[in-house]
């Protein structure tokens, strides 16, 4: 898990600070909202890239994340964590985008030939298909272009559960009220994630494992 | 030797396997199941090199600028919220909940300390029985009309769902004030049935304005899956049924809330 873990006292320091800036934010000291936006911005972006995946809409979600917690900070509960909060706030926002996302790009595509089996749409086997020659797979790029893909191919609570569980190593009762989910549903999605990316990455890990140890491939 | 699932071993990997003593006792013995960890671990780690785009230094900064002439002069209180014409009704009934059991327990004071409890336990109950009775009619009449939304015409693409998104929202404030209450008055029944119901309003509030007919088709399905039109009606009529009682015997209340939980 690569989710930045401050010590425990910073984390404690930065929780007074914020409680102290929404205090002087709800009593209408507008700047102090200032403090807030800056110092956990870069936190939700990082959460907001790996969830929409792109630059565009996780700017999006984390200028709405901080609009939304403006609004609504009169329901902060003062003992809770401010960061936490907006966290939380941003991760049901960037799912709220993804969904529209992909909405819009429904839109766009061409109408499909009927698919019985669902096998066409299939992300495991949309990847199979664009598997690149043996020699573009000795390249990273071309793996980071199929784990890209890979990630793209998960359902938007698969996406979520994987990027929140794995990436930003939040709590599976976090992620479930995110998900608006029981605990153990969450496990489940945390598990469809990891093992469609498995079968969907695994051909590709192996390859290049196989290439560094033969040294085609630095 | 029987081996681990792969289930089991994402979850040990992930930190959220329940066995995690027994899986590692059993990885510590079992070469096969290493060998297969290691291959899940190597497609982690694989993922773990995909870079995240850094915004910059200034990035705060910027957000700041972007989001500033946006915000109002004061945040929003949590109290607002409730000034709203719906809201507002579901605080009242909440509120007169509240000022019927402490009215009820005045006036009870010189009683018997059995009739006492059973006179404040009957005004709560008929309040909420009230409120939430017209809240449950509010959102069964919201689920039948999006249970029967469809295309104009088979060419249509895209069906507006947004009435029905915005009622979804008002109700679930409404639902969760509800549910809140009837957990803290003991009624389990009720509660579940209304935490049911918060589950498909949450739903609906966060779909598209605008949905596909299969987008719509999938909403309606699970609005049938869960049965939950069928429960909000039991419920309401079961609540109903209590309201024409003016002084339901204790006995009765405890039978029908019974009744319920089996629902």
């Amino acid at each position: 898990m690569n989710r930045m873990q401050p010590s425990a006292d910073s984390t404690q320091a930065i929780a007074e600070s914020d409680a102290i800036a929404v205090e002087r934010t709800l009593s209408g000291d507008r700047d102090a909202y200032r403090v807030l936006v800056e110092r956990h911005s870069h936190n939700i972006f990082r959460l907001a890239y790996r969830m929409t995946g792109n630059r565009h809409d996780a700017e999006e979600v984390v200028q709405e994340a901080f609009l939304r917690g403006y609004q609504k900070l009169g329901q902060f509960a003062a003992r809770a964590n401010f960061g936490t909060w907006v966290y939380r706030i941003a991760a049901n926002y960037a799912i709220d985008r993804m969904r529209q996302r992909q909405k819009e790009e429904s839109r766009r595509e061409a109408p499909r030939v009927e698919d019985p089996d669902g096998m066409e749409n299939d992300p495991l086997n949309r990847v199979k298909d664009e598997a690149p020659t043996p020699e573009r797979l000795t390249q990273s790029i071309e793996l980071r272009k199929q784990m890209e893909q890979a990630l793209a191919a998960l359902s938007d609570a698969e996406r979520t559960a994987f990027v929140m569980r794995h990436w930003e190593g939040c709590g599976i009762e976090e992620i479930a009220e995110v998900l608006k989910s029981s605990s153990n549903a969450t496990k489940n999605t945390v598990f469809r994630a990891v093992q469609k990316l498995r079968h969907a990455l695994q051909p590709f890990v192996e390859t290049r494992a196989q290439a560094r140890a033969m040294g085609t491939e630095s | 030797m029987k081996h681990i699932k792969e289930e089991e071993l994402i979850a040990y990997r992930e930190g959220v396997a329940e066995q995690r003593a027994a899986i590692s006792e059993h990885l510590a013995a079992c070469e096969e199941c290493r060998g297969e960890l290691e291959r899940i671990e190597a497609v982690l780690a694989a993922l773990d090199t995909l870079p995240v785009l850094d915004p910059g230094t200034d990035f705060g900064r910027h957000v700041w600028r972007k989001i500033a002439p946006r915000l109002e002069e004061k945040p929003g209180r949590w109290w607002r919220i409730w000034l709203r014409p719906r809201r507002l009704a579901a605080a009242g009934a909440v509120m007169a909940l509240i000022i019927a059991a402490f009215v009820a327990g005045r006036i009870s004071t010189k009683d018997k300390l059995g009739d006492n409890i059973a006179n404040k336990e009957q005004v709560r109950e008929r309040v909420l029985v009230v409120a939430v009775g017209e809240h449950l009619g509010h959102s069964e009449r919201m689920l039948i009309e999006l249970s029967n939304a469809a295309p104009a015409s088979p060419a249509q693409k895209q069906v507006n769902i947004s009435a029905e998104q915005h009622r979804a929202e008002d109700l679930l404030e409404e639902n969760r004030l509800y549910r809140q209450t009837a957990l803290q008055e003991g009624d389990a029944g009720l509660a579940s049935v209304l935490d049911e119901l918060e589950r498909v309003l949450l739903d609906v509030a966060h779909s598209p304005d605008e949905v596909t007919p299969a987008q719509l088709e999938a909403i309606q399905k699970k609005i049938e899956a869960r049965g939950i039109l069928f429960k909000v009606r039991v419920v309401n009529k079961e609540l109903q049924q209590r309201q024409e009682v003016t002084k339901p015997a204790p006995a009765q209340n405890e039978s029908t809330k019974r009744e319920r939980n089996k629902v």
